[in-house]
């Protein structure tokens, strides 16, 4: 279980996180500042397990990876959303953090509320009632199994080399 | 026999090894070329060193490494980032460039070609299209693994087809054509797709237009622009020292998810207000608007045909009083020919502030941004909320008249109406 943060359509990177914390040292250093410009108290509040629900769009503009990162290190467990931004999308595949589109979830909760989200089934539960959500596709769901995109490579040794060494 | 494609189909497919391609499909291809910036960097240079267990790249000579965003350094974090970048390059003698201009106009002078795949660690990537190339955005790790494999995976996108057709009227630019079309799709509208634009219309348009046009698209959430690279495309990479490494046309028949006819002779100077690129109106209906300050520049609009334009207007000109122009050349390429031309002198005389060319406040986190409740009207690629500065602050995108006509103004307004 984990409680649910809302936000709008058109989420962009920039709300995410803000491009004068781009160039920090570390996620680690950035990630205070998420959704600093929508909410100041969202890092703070937010807790490991808790989840994004969000309108259309979630990711729109940069393709900063720091975006979905900040969100991973600060310990949000899957962002469902009506419909994403493809290299915001992409990107928290790549890194690692569980992605959904859920097209009825973003109408019928609200902030605060408990949920719990069954990535492999395609289901989220808010107040007993389950809502469906659009399963990923088998390869994208695979790189997320794995862990990310990097620790694949450090299994599969990519271009026929030894990687696990 | 394969069927009809389109261009990115076709790029994809070649890219592939393979015959043809069809919409979503999934496809491990050979990367072309692998750009990257300031912004992103640092970080993957950290994943490199630290979470690889076998660390390599598959071929240094693909990878172009710029230093555009916090440029020059702003800050001792900035500091560590851009030598972490530097020393890394040098190391393994990676293409660089520090402080010489935009990257997507870096590249587009000295490296893109037809018919590539290029990755670039920015979302803007797609301005490659205007030569003829499949040019997307990326995050870092999906960087590292193209860089360590020399491949990477891609869905092949549906394309959305503009054809364009008559020419820009006097006063109207390509800025002005790219948010048109954005207002028309939205801000999601063309999400994981590509943007294929062509017809006579697009013949009337030059390199610079066309790169503006690629450019944008991402702010419809387009995965990549193409155009076919026709005379024009040819005549400038040839001008550059380079030769394409394939032309591709798309082919009578080719499967587009819709398409557009666009009469360029329709458009009118246009406006995109706070807070979304999409939020679009005719630049008369933001008449009056008081501005703090005004932007020239950006891999979108800071190229010479762009600064001519400026010149133009604040020749025999003063910058309003209230007002700071700041004007910033995409590379130090336009800096220079805008020195030979007189440009300079021009803006100095008129008031402006000329800065080395870098991304600025397009991307506000260096130069020039912006304070609580003020109001800027930028060139640059996006009003998002906070992105010139404070969050509760204000960006109006226009074209580089428009933006010159109101930095003389005080106000938002046009050229016709000075």
């Amino acid at each position: 279980m984990g409680r649910v943060f809302r936000f709008h359509k058109d989420v962009d990177t920039d709300q995410i996180i803000a491009s004068q914390y781009l160039l920090y040292p570390s996620i680690n250093e950035m990630k205070v500042h998420a959704f600093e410009s929508l909410d100041e108290t969202f890092s703070s509040r937010v807790k490991p397990g808790d989840f994004v629900v969000a309108d259309e769009n979630f990711g729109c503009g940069s393709s900063r990876e720091q975006a979905p990162s900040v969100l991973k290190a600060l310990g949000v467990k899957a962002v469902a959303a009506k419909s994403f931004a493809r290299i915001f999308y992409r990107n928290a595949i790549n890194i690692g953090l569980p992605v959904i589109v859920c097209r009825d979830l973003y109408d019928h909760v609200k902030d605060g509320d408990e949920m719990e989200l069954d990535m492999s089934a395609g289901v989220a539960v808010v107040n007993g009632v389950e809502y469906s959500c659009t399963k990923l596709p088998e390869y994208m769901q695979g790189i997320l199994d794995q862990g990310g995109l990097i620790a694949s490579l450090n299994v599969e040794g990519a271009d026929g080399q030894e990687g696990a060494e | 026999m394969t069927g009809p494609m389109t261009m990115a189909e076709k790029i994809i497919a070649a890219a592939a090894g393979v015959n043809e391609v069809r919409p979503g499909d999934i496809h491990t291809v050979e990367v072309d070329q692998l750009m990257s910036n300031d912004g992103t960097t640092h970080l993957t240079i950290d994943m490199y060193q630290k979470q690889l267990k076998n660390p390599r790249i598959a071929d240094v000579s693909r990878l172009v490494w710029i230093v555009d965003h916090n440029v020059p350094c702003d800050s001792p974090k900035t500091a560590a980032s851009h030598k972490k970048m530097r020393d890394f390059a040098k190391e393994h003698g990676i293409t660089f460039y520090e402080g010489q201009g935009v990257c997507h106009q870096i590249m587009m002078e000295n490296h893109v070609r037809p018919g590539e795949l290029v990755f670039g660690a920015d979302s803007h990537t797609c301005a490659y299209g205007a030569l003829g190339a499949f040019g997307t955005g990326v995050g870092c790790t999906d960087y590292l693994y193209a860089m360590v494999t020399g491949k990477s995976w891609v869905l092949v996108p549906e394309t959305l087809r503009f054809n364009l057709t008559g020419k820009l009227k006097e006063g109207v630019y390509a800025r002005d054509l790219i948010l048109t079309i954005i207002g028309q799709i939205g801000a999601n509208g063309a999400n994981y797709k590509a943007m294929e634009f062509g017809g006579e219309g697009l013949k009337t348009l030059n390199m610079s237009d066309r790169i503006c046009i690629c450019n944008l698209c991402v702010e419809a959430g387009a995965k990549t622009a193409l155009m076919e690279a026709d005379e024009v495309a040819l005549a400038y990479l040839k001008e550059h020292g380079r030769e394409p490494k394939h032309v591709f046309h798309s082919d009578e028949g080719a499967q587009y998810a819709r398409v557009y006819d666009i009469d360029l002779g329709g458009i009118e100077p246009i406006v995109a207000k706070p807070h979304f690129v999409d939020n679009v109106v005719p630049a008369k209906e933001c008449l009056g608007v008081k501005i703090d300050e005004a932007f020239a520049g950006s891999c979108n609009n800071g190229r010479i045909e762009d600064l001519r334009a400026v010149a133009d207007i604040l020749k025999g000109r003063k910058v309003h009083p209230l007002v700071r122009f700041l004007i910033v050349p995409a590379s130090n390429t336009v800096y220079q020919q805008a020195l030979q031309e007189g440009l300079m002198d021009i803006f100095m005389e008129a008031g402006a502030i000329v800065m080395n060319a870098n991304c600025s406040v397009c991307w506000g986190s260096c130069q020039g941004v912006i304070g609580e409740k003020e109001v800027l009207i930028s060139t640059g690629t996006r009003n998002f909320k906070g992105r010139a500065g404070h969050p509760d602050s204000f960006v109006y995108l226009a074209s580089a008249a428009t933006v010159a006509a109101s930095a003389v103004a005080g106000s938002i307004t046009t050229a016709d109406r000075l």
